[in-house]
C-alpha cells in the first residue's frame, strides 16, 4: 500500500514539474531537474542522518534491530547521493554545458560523502558478521554525519583559492505554482526513500530468518 | 560469583557456543573440558568481557580489576623486556608496590635472568610464563585461564601445579584444559562441552 | 589523574617501541622526501607557489597514512590490545595514549619536511607551520582511531587509506588556506573546530571499536 503511494505520489509530482509549473525564465526546461535533484539531495541527507541515529540507538542500548536498520538508510542514502550526483551532473550539463563542475558546493559536498560512505560499505564487507561489525559501522556512520557540517564549511573556505564562486547558491526563485510542485516532489521523494528502506529493511530480515531456520535445521 | 543462563555466542550464521548454564561461586574451582571447536575458549572470552554473549545472561561479580585473564595469545609486547611488559601492566592494573610484586613473581617463574631481554626472543614456554604473571599481577579474584599448561615444560608445569594448588580456595578459578586429570584434585566442579 | 597517568604510560611505550624497532620513522622521513622530489617532476614549469603548498599537504597526508598503518601493529602481534581492553583503566586511554605517540611521530617527520619542502621548492610563513600542527592534531586523533577499525577488517592496510582520505579534506583544506589565503586566521579556526569536533568524536566512540 505504501508503494502504491509513493507510486503515485511521484506520479502527480512528475506531472506538476513538467506540465503545471511554468519554466523559468533564464533556464527554461533544463531547470525542471531541479525538482528531484534538491528533494533527492535532502533526503539523502535525512537518510544518513536517520542512519546515524540508528547507530547512536545502536551504541547506546545495544539490541538486535538497530544495526540493520541504520546500514538500509545508508545504503538508501548513498543510492539517493549517486542519485544526486547523476542529476547534478545533467543539471550543469544543462545549465552550463559541463558534466561537470566545482563551482557548486552542494555537489562536491556529495562528492566527499560519496567517497566517505562507499567506504562504508567496503569497510563493513570486510569484517565478520558480528557485534564488532555492528559496533565499528555505527561508529563510522556517526563520524558521517560530523563530517557534514564540517565538509560544507571547509568546501566553502576553499573557495578562496580553488575558484572563485561564479553562481549564487539559492535556486531560482520560485513562484506560488513552482513552490507546490517542489514540494509535492520533496514529499515524494522522501516516501519514496522511506517506502525502499522498508522494503529492504524487510527483505533483509527475511533473509537473516531464513538463514537462522537453516541453521537450526542442519 | 558467575552465574550464566542459556548463555550462547554466535557470529552471523556461525554458533560458537552453545546455550548452555553455569554457576561458579566464589572460590570454586571449575574445569572445562570438551573437544576443539566446542566454545570452550569462546566461553572463557565471555566470562572475561572481551565478548558479550548473543543470547541468554551472563553475570560476572568481578569488574575488571579483580579479573586475571590468561589465553591462547599472549596479550604482550614482543618488543618490550619483561619487566617492561610487567611494569605497564602493573600501571594499568594500579599494583600496589609494584617493582616488589612484578620482581617477586619473574623470581618465581624462573625469569629473573632474563627480565631485562625482548619477549619476542623467548621460547613459547617462557613466553607462557611471562603471560601467567601478566595474568597474577593483581593478585585478582576470578583466575580465568585458557589452557594454561599450553608449551610449558616440566618445570614450568610444575610451577603452575603450585600456583594452581595456593590459589585453589583463595581465588575463584575457571580453567579449560587438555588435561583434566592434572587439574581435577584441586577442581571443586568440572564442566564438559559437547 | 589517574587517567593521564595511563595515558602517558601508554604514550611512553609507543615511544620505545619505536626506538627500539626504529623501522616507521626512518621510512616515513624517506617516504616523505621523496615524495617532494617526485613533486618537483610533477609540477611543470611556471606552476605557481600555491600549487606547491598544495601538494606539501598531499605528502603530509599520505606519510602519515604510511605511519598509521603500522600503528596498531605491536599491539596486534602479541595480542597486547586484548590486554589493554582488560585493563580497568579507561579504554579511551588507550586511544589517546596512541594519538599522542602518533602525534610526536608525525611532528618529528615534519621537522624535516617542512625545512625540505622550503629548501626545495617556497618557504613557509608563521601561518603555514600553525596549520600544519593543528591539521596533525585531526591527522593523529582521526587516523588512530580509523586504524584501529581497519586492524578489525580483513582488508587491514587496504582500507584505511578509503577511510582516511575523505575525513582528510577538510584538514587539507585548512592547511593550504593558512598557507596561501590572505585571511589564514578563518582557516585556522576552523582546523580548531575540525580538531575539536573530532577529538571529542574519537575519544567517546574508541571504547566500542575495540569492544565486541
Amino acid at each position: 500500500m505504501l508503494a502504491a503511494l509513493s507510486a503515485a505520489l511521484v506520479g502527480l509530482a512528475i506531472v506538476l514539474s513538467f506540465w503545471v509549473a511554468p519554466e523559468d525564465a533564464d533556464q527554461g526546461i533544463s531547470q525542471k531537474i531541479f525538482y528531484f535533484h534538491v528533494p533527492i539531495a535532502l533526503t539523502a541527507y535525512a537518510c544518513f542522518g536517520w542512519g546515524a541515529w540508528k547507530a547512536l540507538r545502536l551504541l547506546w542500548k545495544g539490541g538486535d534491530g538497530y544495526d540493520l536498520e541504520s546500514y538500509v538508510a545508508i545504503h538508501q542514502g548513498t543510492i539517493f547521493g549517486a542519485l544526486t550526483l547523476a542529476t547534478g551532473s545533467i543539471w550543469a550539463k544543462a545549465s552550463w554545458g559541463h558534466w561537470w563542475v566545482w563551482d557548486s558546493n552542494q555537489l562536491v559536498l556529495f562528492l566527499v560523502l560519496f567517497l566517505f560512505y562507499s567506504a562504508y560499505f567496503m569497510l563493513r564487507f570486510s569484517i565478520e558478521e558480528g557485534p564488532r561489525r555492528a559496533n565499528v559501522s555505527a561508529v563510522y556512520a556517526l563520524f558521517g554525519v560530523a563530517l557534514i557540517p564540517v565538509s560544507f564549511f571547509a568546501i566553502r573556505l576553499a573557495e578562496d583559492f580553488i575558484h572563485p564562486t561564479t553562481f549564487t547558491r539559492d535556486g531560482p526563485q520560485m513562484t506560488g505554482t513552482m513552490f507546490l510542485a517542489f514540494c509535492v516532489s520533496w514529499l515524494a521523494i522522501t516516501l519514496l526513500a522511506y517506502t525502499l528502506y522498508r522494503v529492504e529493511l524487510l527483505g533483509k530480515r527475511l533473509d537473516g530468518n531464513l538463514r537462522e531456520l537453516r541453521e537450526a535445521l542442519s | 560469583m558467575i552465574h550464566g543462563r542459556a548463555v550462547e555466542k554466535r557470529y552471523g550464521t556461525r554458533r560458537a557456543l552453545r546455550p548452555l548454564d553455569l554457576d561458579l561461586a566464589r572460590g570454586g574451582f571449575l574445569v572445562v573440558t570438551g573437544p576443539n571447536g566446542s566454545g570452550k575458549t569462546t566461553l572463557l572470552r565471555l566470562v572475561a568481557g572481551l565478548a558479550a554473549p548473543s543470547g541468554g545472561s551472563l553475570e560476572v561479580e568481578a569488574d575488571r580489576g579483580a579479573l586475571g585473564y590468561l589465553g591462547h595469545e599472549p596479550l604482550l609486547y614482543r618488543d618490550l623486556t619483561a619487566l617492561e611488559n610487567l611494569d605497564l601492566y602493573g600501571r594499568l592494573y594500579r599494583v600496589p608496590e609494584r617493582r616488589e610484586r612484578i620482581g617477586m613473581l619473574l623470581e618465581r617463574y624462573g625469569l629473573w635472568d632474563v627480565r631485562a631481554e625482548r619477549v619476542g626472543s623467548y621460547s613459547r614456554g617462557m613466553t607462557q610464563r611471562v603471560a601467567l604473571c601478566r595474568a597474577l599481577l593483581h593478585q585478582p579474584e576470578l583466575l580465568v585461564l585458557d589452557e594454561p599448561f599450553t608449551a610449558l615444560d616440566d618445570e614450568g608445569a610444575a610451577l603452575l601445579d603450585r600456583q594452581l594448588a595456593e590459589l585453589a580456595g583463595a581465588a575463584t578459578l575457571l580453567v579449560t584444559t587438555h588435561d583434566p586429570k592434572r587439574v581435577e584434585p584441586l577442581a571443586s566442579a568440572t564442566l564438559a562441552l559437547a | 589523574m589517574r587517567y593521564f597517568g595511563d595515558v602517558a604510560a601508554l604514550a611512553r611505550k609507543d615511544l620505545r617501541l619505536e626506538l627500539r624497532a626504529r623501522d616507521t620513522l626512518p621510512a616515513m622521513l624517506l617516504f616523505v622526501l621523496s615524495t617532494l622530489v617526485v613533486f618537483h617532476f610533477a609540477l611543470p614549469t611556471g606552476a605557481d607557489e600555491v600549487a606547491a603548498q598544495g601538494l606539501l599537504w598531499v605528502a603530509l597526508v599520505f606519510t602519515a597514512l604510511l605511519g598509521l598503518a603500522r600503528a596498531w601493529a605491536p599491539e596486534r602481534e602479541g595480542g597486547a590490545l586484548e590486554g589493554l581492553v582488560l585493563a580497568p583503566s579507561d579504554r579511551s586511554a588507550i586511544w589517546l595514549g596512541k594519538s599522542a605517540a602518533v602525534f610526536v611521530f608525525l611532528g618529528l617527520i615534519e621537522l624535516v619536511a617542512l625545512p625540505a619542502f622550503a629548501l626545495f621548492f617556497s618557504p613557509l610563513q608563521a601561518e603555514g607551520i600553525a596549520g600544519a600542527l593543528l591539521a596533525n592534531v585531526g591527522i593523529c586523533a582521526v587516523g588512530t582511531l580509523l586504524a584501529a577499525m581497519a586492524a578489525a577488517s580483513r582488508t587491514r592496510e587496504l582500507i584505511l587509506p578509503l577511510l582516511f582520505l575523505p575525513l582528510a579534506i577538510p584538514l587539507v583544506v585548512g592547511g593550504v588556506g593558512a598557507s596561501v589565503s590572505t585571511e589564514p586566521g578563518r582557516y585556522l579556526v576552523f582546523l580548531g573546530l575540525y580538531d575539536a569536533v573530532f577529538a571529542i568524536l574519537c575519544w567517546a566512540s574508541f571504547e566500542y571499536v575495540v569492544s565486541e
